[in-house]
């Protein structure tokens, strides 16, 4: 086409000051880029080593043993199953509460009290840790003298609680409207419509929430420092005295001078990992897919 | 280098054959305007800009627009007459918005956006290699269709946003380009006391008619206008309208309307555009804005412009 | 709501039930709501209640006392906040143009196919529990840093500026200032990435029309448009900074001297707490510790604050919700 042949006009085409903002754009794109690559490059480095330093500790042995009492050996069974135990107790706690605290923050709540909540639950997630294992010791240790695994499960609910209140709130305000509407009409009662079918509408994406708490309750060291405090006895239910778990256990091993034991360390880290990733990757994944249709 | 003289020829070429039918340069905008208030007719080349050597005559062929697979446009072909008003019209989703940004290349920015066919701005293919984007929006202006200034700036800062973006400019240079925008976006007398304010704190149709300077400020040649009333009311649609008539003399517009009222009254060409059976849009058929209201030769826009569509 | 008690009226045969049934849901479940405004003002009362023996013994003296010591019952906090600040703001220092970059890429540039892989793999390494990332900390980034940075650093500029120079151990300051940096990158990116994305596109297309690059696009449209969310989103990066622990504990060699050095160990509010509070009899000393997470407690809820109101200014309610330390 003769059109395609033809010259074009100065104006159309880069001046040399027009050239040096291209380059400027250039090299903002490949800065950007560069960033990104190096956000992800964390993520597969801690990956890679505590696979390649865990794999080798992660053996029978550490699986099945408890921490010898003296000395160095045995496993981190009191800290696997220390760590079941009170990510289930928190939970059974948690769970309920949270879910419930939405519910009234989405369903009957006036708009100011439920930005307070909202507010509230939001800057609670934001507080240390630590604090929360602070604020527990207070009334559920020191009023006893002893460190206890219940008041580290009530520490790790206390976690759990905004979260899941935020994560629930958020899906049930997608629900809509006019289904409760079709429930009210049917002459159904209020909180039977908001089980029956608000909830139940909601329940993928309450799930989430639900999961991505867990995986962070399994992953917390901090709040259980004083008040589950760790333990080399395996304590299967006796929530009056100390109990592991295996975030305690990596930071403990970690911190000593023993190689057998810093390896037992990355090997339970491993552990921890791959659970707290399993539930992450499961999770988002889905949340992901469901998105981008 | 040798490309310029070519340019320079070829527009010379162009106003010689204009000058028989252009009105005598008027300085009075009314002047002018009665003048070129028949179909069709041109507005006096002298008026542009003297830097600019091009006279914004645009020519689109076979054009298909695509977004990933779906085809949202469908081989339109029609001249865009230089120094006057282009109305697209047509239902909603019929294209004509897409049809309008594919001009100055903005589809390009919605991934997965591409065009086949050509788009030539005074004969030059504007998808050749060699253009760059980001100058060709300098010449072939955008207005949305709501408005938009950017709301950290001032009312000054917005109309020279453009202008900011190449080199460096004297103060005295950008107030002046300041000046000469409002007033020509007919914005000037209501806010010269007010210019460091922010641009948002305007009413929307002089928030428009801000945007519209912003545009001008870059010295464009073409101005495309996506619905530029849709989100005023009349009081304010009724002055860009005006400022719409005011502006044909020197620049070339295009502008997609839904309002078939406004399509007639402040143009020069009308393009009906409508949905086909695959939702792709197309071409119906394009003449002087007086036949198409008045005697269209096509059942579809006879339907259209006497509202026995849906 | 209306509609609630209209559709109570309508079931007359057992309405009363029905009404006592769902009076106990709303309170019931108003009281888990209502809980959570107990428990955040719980811990801010007990925390201050347990600190007052520290305030009456050193009053305001505590947060200038430069000297820890449990033997003379001597405590002040001058080190832990600034080993906390030092940390916080290196950690800011990598972490806020690397993130603000990477959510711009996340939200303006990459493609789709792009995006939303590396978003998922960003929030994975949030997802990562602070104690495995502090073991990686202490066994490989720490002699890795010594080895590489710091010694390049303490051997070059660290012979005229006495902040940069040596010896440096790996574990100290400026290794929990990269630790740090790491884990509050997801806060920044993801927080951003939503507030650029809530940008009107028409304050796009207004730059891009009048003849601007990507680039100036960003810089002078979606930026300034993003700006108070952005910050928003850096300030609760701090937040999460400031208050994270277990990694921090495991790197930063936990010594209460005030560190004068960019490479010294020190110990922040977080870590001295975590490490002493369990062998503090109970009196003065856990008192002290307690203040001292009082005046962590102050500083992280007040940025807190501070960072949803911007963040929300730009982007509404849910944006950034359960994210944070």
């Amino acid at each position: 086409m003769a059109v395609a042949s033809r010259s074009i006009p100065a104006s159309l085409v880069r001046s040399g000051a027009d050239r040096r903002r291209a380059l400027i754009d250039r090299l903002f794109r490949s800065l950007a880029l560069l960033a990104a690559v190096i956000c992800v490059i964390p993520l597969f480095l801690i990956v890679a080593y505590v696979v390649i330093n865990g794999i080798g500790a992660l053996n029978l042995d550490l699986l099945t043993k408890a921490p010898r009492a003296l000395g160095v050996g045995g496993g981190a069974e009191a800290a696997i199953l220390g760590s079941i135990q009170m990510v289930a107790l928190a939970s059974l706690m948690a769970i309920p509460a949270g879910i419930l605290a939405a519910v009234y923050v989405s369903e009957f709540s006036h708009r100011r009290s439920a930005t307070v909540i909202r507010f509230s639950a939001d800057v609670l997630v934001g507080i240390p840790s630590i604090l929360m294992g602070i604020f527990v010791f207070t009334f559920l240790v020191l009023p006893f003298h002893q460190y206890n695994a219940f008041a580290g499960s009530v520490a790790l609910a206390f976690l759990m609680v905004p979260i899941i209140m935020r994560t629930t709130e958020e899906m049930l305000r997608l629900v809509p409207g006019d289904l409760r509407e079709a429930s009210f009409a049917l002459g159904v009662p209020t909180w039977r419509t908001v089980l029956s079918v608000v909830l139940r509408t909601g329940l993928p994406g309450i799930l989430t929430g639900v999961m991505l708490a867990v995986a962070r309750a399994a992953g917390e060291t901090a709040p259980l420092l004083f008040t589950a405090l760790g333990s080399r006895l395996v304590n299967v239910g006796d929530w009056s005295k100390p109990m592991d778990a295996l975030p305690i256990f990596v930071y403990t091993n970690a911190r000593q001078p023993i190689a057998a034991l810093n390896e037992q360390a990355w090997g339970a880290a491993l552990l921890l990992l791959m659970f707290v990733l399993t539930i992450n990757i499961l999770v988002r994944a889905r949340t992901w897919s469901v998105r981008s249709r | 280098m040798k490309e310029i003289p070519e340019m320079a020829i070829e527009s010379l070429d162009r106003a010689g054959e204009t000058a028989a039918v252009a009105s005598p340069n008027g300085q009075s905008p009314s002047d002018q305007q009665s003048v070129a208030r028949y179909a069709g007719a041109p507005g006096s080349p002298l008026a542009t800009a003297p830097t600019s050597v091009a006279t914004g005559a645009m020519e689109v062929q076979a054009l298909n627009v695509y977004y990933s697979a779906f085809r949202a446009v469908r081989d339109v072909s029609l001249p865009i007459t230089p120094q006057s008003v282009t109305a697209l019209i047509g239902p909603s989703g019929c294209g004509k918005s897409t049809f309008l940004r594919t001009l100055n290349r903005m589809h390009e920015v919605i991934p997965g956006a591409r065009v086949e066919g050509t788009v030539t701005l005074d004969g030059v293919d504007v998808y050749d290699p060699r253009i760059d984007p980001v100058q060709l929006r300098r010449v072939i202006g955008m207005v949305f269709q709501r408005p938009n200034p950017f709301p950290t700036m001032s009312i000054y800062d917005n109309v020279v946003a453009g202008l900011r973006l190449t080199g460096r400019h004297s103060k005295a240079s950008l107030d002046g380009v300041v000046e000469r925008s409002l007033q020509r976006a007919a914005l000037w007398n209501e806010v010269k006391d007010k210019l460091r304010q922010s641009g948002v704190s305007l009413s929307g149709g002089q928030q428009q008619r801000l945007c519209i300077a912003r545009a001008l400020a870059v010295d464009p040649e073409v101005i495309l206008m996506d619905e530029p009333c849709s989100a005023l009311d009349p009081v304010a649609t009724l002055k860009i309208e005006e400022l719409i008539s005011d502006l044909r003399d020197r620049y070339t517009i295009v502008i997609v309307t839904h309002n078939m009222q406004q399509a007639s009254r402040v143009s020069d060409q009308t393009a009906f555009f409508t949905m086909g059976d695959d939702r792709a849009g197309y071409l119906v058929e394009m003449g002087p804005t007086k036949e198409m209201f008045t005697s269209p030769k096509d059942q579809l826009t006879e339907d259209y412009v006497s509202g026995r569509f849906g | 709501m209306t509609t609630l008690r209209q559709s109570g009226r309508l079931t007359s045969g057992s309405r009363s039930r029905w009404l006592n049934a769902d009076r106990l849901f709303r309170g019931g479940s108003g009281a888990f709501a209502f809980g959570i405004i107990v428990l955040l003002a719980g811990i801010g009362t007990l925390l201050f209640i347990s600190s007052i023996p520290t305030w009456r013994t050193f009053g305001l003296a505590f947060i200038t006392g430069t000297v820890w010591n449990p033997v003379t019952s001597v405590y002040g906090a001058l080190p832990f906040i600034i080993g906390t600040l030092e940390t916080s703001l290196i950690a800011l220092v990598l972490a806020a143009p690397i993130g603000l970059l990477t959510a711009i890429f996340l939200a303006e540039l990459a493609p789709r196919r792009v995006a939303v892989p590396v978003s998922f793999l960003i929030e994975l390494l949030a997802a990562i529990p602070s104690v495995v990332i502090g073991l990686w900390g202490v066994f490989v980034l720490s002699p890795f840093l010594r080895g590489t940075v710091e010694a390049w650093i303490s051997s070059t500029i660290g012979r005229y500026v006495g902040f940069l120079a040596g010896p440096s151990f790996g574990v100290g300051i400026f290794a929990a200032g990269v630790i740090l940096a790491i884990m509050i990158l997801p806060t920044i990116v993801s927080i951003s990435r939503e507030v650029i994305t809530a940008v009107p596109n028409n304050q796009r297309e207004a730059m891009l029309a009048l003849g601007a690059t990507r680039w100036e696009t960003v810089r002078k449209a979606v930026i300034p448009f993003a700006r108070s969310g952005i910050i928003g989103a850096i300030i609760l990066g701090l937040g999460r900074a400031l208050g994270e622990t277990m990694a921090v504990t495991m790197v930063i060699g936990n010594n209460t001297r005030v560190p004068t050095r960019l490479f010294d160990q020190g110990q922040t509010i977080s870590s001295q707490i975590a490490t002493t509070f369990n062998e503090a009899g109970v009196g003065l000393q856990t008192s002290a510790l307690i203040t001292l997470g009082f005046i962590l407690l102050i500083m992280t809820i007040s940025l807190n604050i501070v960072a949803r109101l911007l963040v929300r200014r730009v982007a509404g309610d849910g944006v950034g919700q359960a994210t944070g330390g």
